[in-house]
């Protein structure tokens, strides 16, 4: 005898897996996703084109100052022109822009900073801004500094960088540990946009394979040879075991990846940082092998499988309501107004996100992560910092108990949506196949 | 093969079927008849366990509907569809195994009907790639695959062009006369005289009239008769005309007499002129129309 249930999820599988949008995915996917962390990056630290900027300084402030590579500072004589005349040399020349420093009553540095202007051919660069600012903020507050009868040279040489090695200290026996706070706030935030990426990118996949048996019409035919919510749990595993080898394969790609780069691209970086040891990195702050000291902070099995489980239980949860929401409508285009409702907690976990790094053993942190439909999101993000184990069980425990009842509410609404036609479809409505 | 007794299904604002009986006999073509609405599709879909009644019970064979009675039914809705992106093959494949079937049993039947049905090439195709006539056809061989004791179509023929039904129609015969029972649902009453030999007519949740078609016809007889005769005849006593047409062996009419016309028949043959007299029975078409434009179980004419 075949399992209804199995021939589903087997048919659930092949078709997706076997598309060529699968394969494309599963390997774009994380290149395009790395390219979006990196490009900005890359972006934002190329060098601009040479830019001349010709200088009207009234004050006198800045001159001599000759600027830096990309940024050439040239000054015109304040004594033969003014702001007038200046930028009509600038239209004329080769100029890039003009920068225009007045001097006020009696010098006022107030007056100075809150008058200066920059004309650009162009709309001046950030960077370029920026550059100048500091120029002129160093100068003045140089200025002020003297009119108070203070050395710059002392404040500078009195400024103080201090950079805390913060370590949590180990109970019992176990060694004290670097903690690695910046590295745990990047890697919860990117588990958690992770988890809530998978999770509505599949659920909404369920939704789809609802409205296309739906709309295609088979539906009927296939629930005359089994029961809806076979049908119905059927495509929700189906879908999830995509996930699962998506996953899979990610995961021995950059094992792979990594491998490759580790053993035959950059092997002598390694060794030298090995060779390193902790005392040589004792002075400069971080090194590769401070960095590699604070991964071992990180209980990595326990985000791992945090991470499947609240992606399986996530995904569960919500791609059970969207299969009931999938049943209740005839076109993929009906569906935005009931998706909004659905995935608000979800975006609410995310919105908040900053706030549980910021405190991740906070009364917010602590009941978003309790919260079912928040929790795969926000409790991923606060596994990295070590949390409490009953906390954690507690939490996947509520997540369980919500996503059987779920399915239960689910497959109430499943069953009759799916051979509802061409009604509009209200909350109210809903609720009423619910007690069918 | 399938009796139903009580049968009361409930939707929030509607009774759509209202405690009914019926019975359909084993190896018979039974025709559900009833207009958009009558609750035929409610009924259906409980013998498909699609949904189950609110009351009464279903019996299939000599006992109590179970759940895996489905592997012995098949079922062509009238919203049928396929997986367009699915391979023909794969598509029928999967909805046989659904239904119980082995893969290798599966693929072994499925080559047989695709090679009767002249499809053999349709094998590799994705079902977004048929005409809507090709579709039909493997449609219609996912639903008898199984080889399935109990065969339901529900309006198996609208959107189906001529010859699909032309084609549907011979095979339905055929799968009944090799012994399944089949229950065919319609509003439309063409093909019910030539396709059913048991009628069951449905309105308003309610059975109006069961039972074998020719009994019914009869039941409904009301005093209608077609004479053809050689020569003109002007009058025919209490008799009502209804149609006369003249032709080259003679001439025929239809009237409808108050109880039979014994004198008639025998006066016109003894002048020799009776070639033919017949007892008209009513259509299918009559009873549906009559019945449901009443709106009431009409005391048939004894």
């Amino acid at each position: 005898m075949n399992n209804p249930i199995l021939l589903i999820i087997q048919r659930e599988f092949l078709s997706r897996v076997r598309k060529r949008t699968f394969l494309l995915v599963t390997i774009l996917g994380p290149l395009v996703f790395a390219a979006l962390l990196i490009v900005p990056g890359i972006l934002a630290s190329m060098p601009e084109e040479d830019k001349n900027v010709i200088v009207l300084d009234e004050a006198a402030l800045i001159v001599p100052e000759k600027g830096k590579n990309e940024y050439q500072l040239e000054y015109l004589d304040p004594r033969e022109n003014d702001l007038g005349s200046a930028k009509k040399f600038l239209v004329e020349s080769s100029y890039d822009a003009l920068l225009y420093i007045p001097t006020g009553e009696n010098w006022d540095p107030d007056f100075i900073k809150n008058n200066i202007l920059l004309f650009g051919k162009e709309d001046p660069s950030i960077n370029m801004v920026q550059f100048l600012d500091g120029v002129v903020e160093d100068r003045l507050n140089k200025e002020k500094l003297l009119r108070n009868g203070v050395d710059p040279e002392v404040v500078a040489q009195s400024t103080t960088q201090v950079s805390i090695r913060s370590y949590t200290i180990g109970k019992d026996d176990e060694e004290d540990q670097q903690s690695a706070t910046g590295l745990k706030m990047g890697l919860g935030y990117l588990a958690g946009v992770l988890i809530y990426f998978f999770i509505f990118l599949y659920a909404v996949m369920v939704m789809r394979g609802v409205i296309e048996e739906k709309s295609n019409r088979i539906v009927e035919v296939i629930i005359s040879s089994v029961r809806p919510f076979q049908l119905m749990m059927g495509k929700i595993l189906g879908i999830g075991a995509v996930g699962v080898a998506q996953f899979i394969i990610w995961v021995v790609l950059s094992g792979g990846v990594y491998f490759v780069v580790t053993n035959f691209l950059f092997p002598e970086m390694i060794a030298t940082q090995a060779a390193a040891g902790p005392e040589g990195s004792g002075l400069n702050p971080v090194t590769g092998f401070e960095i590699y000291d604070q991964l071992r902070a990180i209980n990595f099995p326990l985000i791992l499988s945090g991470f499947v489980f609240y992606f399986f239980g996530g995904y569960f949860l919500y791609s059970a309501m969207f299969a009931a929401l999938g049943s209740a409508i005839d076109q993929e285009a009906d569906s935005q107004q009931f998706m909004m409702p659905v995935t608000v907690p979800m975006i609410i976990a995310l919105v908040t996100a900053a706030n549980v790094i910021q405190d991740p053993n906070g009364d917010l942190a602590f009941w978003m992560s309790m919260i079912p439909f928040t929790s795969p999101i926000s409790m991923m993000i606060r596994l990295p910092f070590g949390i409490p184990i009953w906390e954690v069980i507690l939490s996947g425990a509520i997540l369980i108990v919500t996503f059987f009842a779920m399915v239960a509410l689910a497959s109430k609404i499943y069953r009759v949506g799916i051979l509802m036609y061409g009604k509009k479809v209200t909350w109210k409505e809903l609720y009423k196949w619910l007690k069918h | 093969m399938i009796k139903a007794t009580n049968v009361t299904k409930r939707y929030s604002q509607k009774l759509a079927l209202d405690a009914i009986d019926l019975s359909i006999p084993k190896g018979s073509v039974y025709g559900l008849l009833g207009p958009n609405g009558a609750g035929k599709t409610s009924f259906i879909r409980i013998m498909n366990q699609i949904t189950a009644p609110d009351e009464g019970q279903v019996y299939f064979g000599d006992r109590a509907l179970q759940p895996r009675d489905i592997a012995r039914i098949g079922y062509l809705p009238e919203e049928r569809g396929l997986y367009k992106k699915m391979k023909v093959g794969e598509q029928v494949l999967y909805l046989a195994r659904l239904k119980g079937l082995s893969t290798a049993e599966a693929k072994l039947r499925a080559k047989k009907w695709f090679e009767r049905l002249e499809m053999a090439d349709f094998w590799e195709k994705k079902v977004e790639d048929l005409s809507k006539g090709m579709a039909q056809k493997v449609q219609f061989v996912t639903t008898v695959l199984h080889e399935p004791e109990l065969l339901i179509f529900d309006e198996p023929f609208t959107g189906f062009d001529p010859i699909n039904t032309n084609l549907i129609k011979r095979e339905i015969l055929r799968l009944s006369e090799e012994g399944a029972t089949v229950i065919f649902s319609t509003h439309r009453m063409e093909s019910v005289e030539e396709i059913c030999d048991h009628i069951g007519l449905i309105n308003n949740g309610q059975v109006m009239v069961e039972g074998p078609l020719l009994d019914i016809r009869k039941r409904y007889q009301n005093g209608t008769y077609s004479f053809v005769v050689k020569e003109a005849v002007e009058h025919w006593g209490d008799g009502t005309l209804i149609q006369e047409s003249k032709h080259h062996t003679g001439h025929s009419y239809t009237l409808k007499f108050e109880c039979y016309p014994g004198t008639v028949v025998s006066e016109l043959a003894a002048k020799g002129t009776l070639v033919a007299f017949e007892e008209v029975l009513p259509s299918v078409q009559d009873i549906f129309i009559e019945i449901v434009e009443n709106g009431a179980k009409l005391v048939p004419h004894e």
